[in-house]
């Protein structure tokens, strides 16, 4: 069914739609809204049995996710931010533990300097945390990638992240279309653990493990991704099958069969670049656009494929890795090993900053021309950073960084150009 | 469960013998068909008052939910000398997450049995002084607030034993550990304000809220017993002394224990929805150098020059205890 619906409302319908059993709710923005609406549904009793837990922190949020999930319950929770960054701990236990949990990373910039705003910064910092993660593109997609995690997670025993961009998805009404329970119930079965409490057969779970096997069980998690590689696209024509749309899988190209130049990107900008591609194509210049929707596990050989026969990459990330440049177009570069490729990290969007066509044009002819910097930062404003490292040069108590750059700028906050 | 002959591990006490007794009124541990929760075998030191205390406790709480029970566990010694995988001492469903979760893991464990209809079955969740009071105190306040129905045992040895003798939050004023050295101005630990957690649970009117030593294994019985005759959030705090951690012999554990109590230096008591509706009569109070000097923890207070000025400042805190929790003789409360 059709429905005009804010993102975190619809994520929402479609998680109740998966009959989660016990969700873990702490506030904090972007994904709020999403626990907020499963709070609705469970105290009117629309979505039932489920325990709705309002928890003291996002550490507590995991904790209680993990000791339900290890009970053979279906187990839900949201968080972004500093809330990813707070469970950590948890995050890493409930992977190593192999519990199936899957969670809303509503991505948002990481703090200091404090900002609530998008980028990806979140949950790519929890890159190796045995996690896997998916990043939604639009609503609909955020929607049914909730669907599919569910069913990938259960079937592997390994927690699932579903990514999607915090207010530019979270906040954004748009139209999605809404499955039926009977769908989602055709889709997804009942969750059956591989391991549970239960005084009928006691089993310990969490015991200390050394040298002589840790190794291996770390492996195991490895071996599971490498799995999810051939499950995710499976999981994806399943979906099709039933729901009748193309959604989830590992990457996705975008008028790059000719391409000489491939943008790589993930999440909701891929929407401004495709436009722009549009744009670009209409005037003759061959440019395509690799999608990556599988995170982790890193679908190499996919990457590879979709890339090796263009002369450059342009990688344009919503993150930054500090002291030495990007996160995805490492992994982006991993794939390419071996081909004589020029290849760009574009640094963009952090913490809110509008990624625009306008913008993206420039971008994308300069990597054309192969004159773009290898590590671009996309609209830094360098009169700002400079003015800074020229104050720190002068004054040892040059003050708090952030407030001084501010200060600067003025009272003209937003960035959009 | 395989027949285990009985050990009796507690001699000369006060205690009326179990043979005197109705079987219906004996021990848990004196029964023939007790769970044997922890089983034996495990790493635990010698003369472990948490593992003794650990094994009162749950042996009690299984007989009491009918072996209904699942078990949360912190970090720490207790996890680690029980589970030297591929063995485990557990002989009930048992999780070990993180060192600060505990309480937030039994509350998810209580929460899918609630949604799948397992009423019948009961959580404890437990860890030490370090796993209770500091690292997982604000899960374990959390489950408090929202009443969760979960029974959290604290086996308070005082001190980080896991990683080797480093002051906690329940770290006692003047103890020696390896990050409050007797050296200095002021040697031990320092007399802070004290964090002592069964009144901040009665402060969150839970309830039931206990404190016991393993002393004391009759009123360590029945004070889990009663605990499960409630449901939501429950919260019992054993003193466990640690050979190791206080510097005792392994042969004095439960005399050491017993000490705590009868100098009131650890409170001994019951409250319901936060008001305390009973206390551990002290039959004669002991001055506290008799608690103190057996311990090494405590030995620079005595040697050629006791530090009298010190064993009086702890003194006020056993009289301040004895008052404040009523645990006077027994013919003055008559």
């Amino acid at each position: 069914m059709l429905k005009q619906i804010e993102g975190s409302r619809a994520v929402a319908e479609a998680i109740a739609l998966c009959r989660p059993e016990v969700i873990c709710a702490y506030p904090i923005s972007p994904q709020t809204h999403i626990v907020e609406a499963l709070g609705e549904m469970v105290k009117s009793e629309k979505l039932a049995p489920c325990e709705f837990i309002n928890v003291e922190s996002e550490f507590a949020a995991m904790s209680v996710a993990i000791g339900a999930s290890a009970t053979g319950a279906r187990a839900y929770t949201a968080t972004a931010s500093q809330g990813l960054l707070f469970m950590v701990e948890a995050v890493y236990n409930a992977s190593g533990l192999g519990l199936p949990i899957v969670m809303t990373v509503a991505n948002r910039a990481i703090g200091a300097p404090i900002n609530i705003w998008n980028d990806h910064s979140d949950s790519l910092s929890q890159r190796d945390s045995g996690w896997m993660q998916l990043f939604a593109e639009t609503n609909q997609e955020a929607l049914d990638l909730h669907i599919q995690a569910f069913k990938l997670a259960e079937e592997l025993s390994l927690p699932v992240m579903v990514c999607m961009d915090g207010f530019i998805l979270t906040h954004a009404y748009e139209q999605v279309d809404m499955p039926t329970q009977q769908q989602v119930d055709a889709y997804l079965q009942p969750y059956e653990p591989r391991q549970v409490l239960d005084p009928r057969e006691p089993v310990s779970i969490g015991a200390m493990v050394g040298p002589e096997a840790f190794m291996e069980v770390r492996y195991l998690a490895h071996a599971k991704q490498m799995q999810a590689l051939e499950r995710i696209p499976q999981l994806a024509a399943e979906f099709k099958q039933i729901f009748g749309r193309d959604t989830g899988g590992l990457v996705h190209t975008y008028r790059a069969e000719d391409a000489e130049t491939i943008v790589v990107a993930m999440g909701s900008v891929l929407g401004t670049i495709k436009d722009t591609v549009d744009e670009m194509r209409d005037d003759g210049h061959k440019i395509g656009v690799l999608g990556i929707t599988s995170f982790r596990p890193f679908p190499l050989a996919q990457v590879r494929a979709a890339l090796q026969n263009a002369k450059r990459v342009v990688v344009l990330e919503k993150s930054l890795a500090v002291g030495i440049g990007g996160i995805l177009s490492t992994d982006v570069r991993m794939a390419l090993s071996g081909l004589q490729l020029h290849g760009y990290t574009v640094v963009a969007g952090l913490g809110g900053r509008a990624i625009t066509r306008k913008s993206l044009h420039k971008l994308f002819r300069e990597a054309q021309q192969d004159t773009l910097q290898q590590l671009t930062f996309l609209d830094l404003d360098w009169d700002v950073v400079n003015k800074q490292l020229a104050r720190e040069r002068a004054v040892r108590r040059s003050g708090p960084a952030a407030e001084n750059m501010l200060r600067d700028i003025g009272t003209v906050a937003s960035k959009i150009a | 469960m395989p027949f285990q002959p009985i050990k009796f591990y507690q001699t000369g006490t006060f205690t009326v013998g179990n043979r005197l007794l109705k079987p219906e009124d004996r021990s848990v541990q004196s029964h023939r068909d007790r769970s044997n929760a922890i089983n034996s075998g495990h790493r635990a030191c010698q003369g472990c008052g948490e593992a003794l205390g650990a094994r009162y406790a749950l042996d009690a709480a299984m007989e009491a939910t009918g072996s209904q029970l699942i078990a949360a566990n912190a970090t720490g010694c207790l996890e680690v000398f029980t589970t030297p995988y591929p063995e485990t001492s557990w002989q009930l469903p048992w999780m070990h997450s993180l060192f600060g979760n505990a309480a937030a893991v039994a509350t998810g464990i209580a929460a899918a049995l609630k949604v799948k209809g397992r009423s019948e079955v009961r959580v404890v969740a437990q860890g030490g002084d370090g796993g209770t009071t500091d690292i997982g105190f604000g899960c374990l306040s959390g489950m408090f607030e929202r009443n969760d129905d979960v029974l959290y045992i604290c086996y308070d040895n005082e001190a980080y034993m896991n990683t080797g003798v480093q002051r906690s939050s329940a770290t006692p004023p003047a103890a020696r550990t390896a990050t409050t050295m007797p050296v200095g101005p002021n040697p031990g630990n320092e007399f802070g304000q004290g964090k002592f957690v069964p009144a901040i649970a009665m402060a969150h009117e839970i309830p039931y809220v206990a404190t016991a030593t393993v002393a004391d294994l009759r009123d360590l019985e029945a004070k889990v017993k009663r605990a499960m005759e409630f449901r939501g959030a429950r919260y019992i705090h054993i003193l466990v002394p640690c050979p190791l951690g206080w510097g005792t012999a392994s042969h004095d554990t439960i005399h050491i224990a017993r000490l705590a109590h009868e100098t009131g230096l650890f409170p001994v008591f019951e409250a319901e929805h936060g008001v305390q509706v009973s206390a551990l009569p002290i039959r004669k109070q002991l001055p506290v150098e008799e608690y103190l000097k057996p311990q090494k923890r405590f030995a620079h207070l005595f040697g050629a020059k006791p530090k009298l000025d010190v064993i009086a400042r702890i003194q006020e805190r056993a009289d301040r205890n004895i008052r404040k929790y009523g645990m006077v003789q027994r013919e003055e409360v008559l």
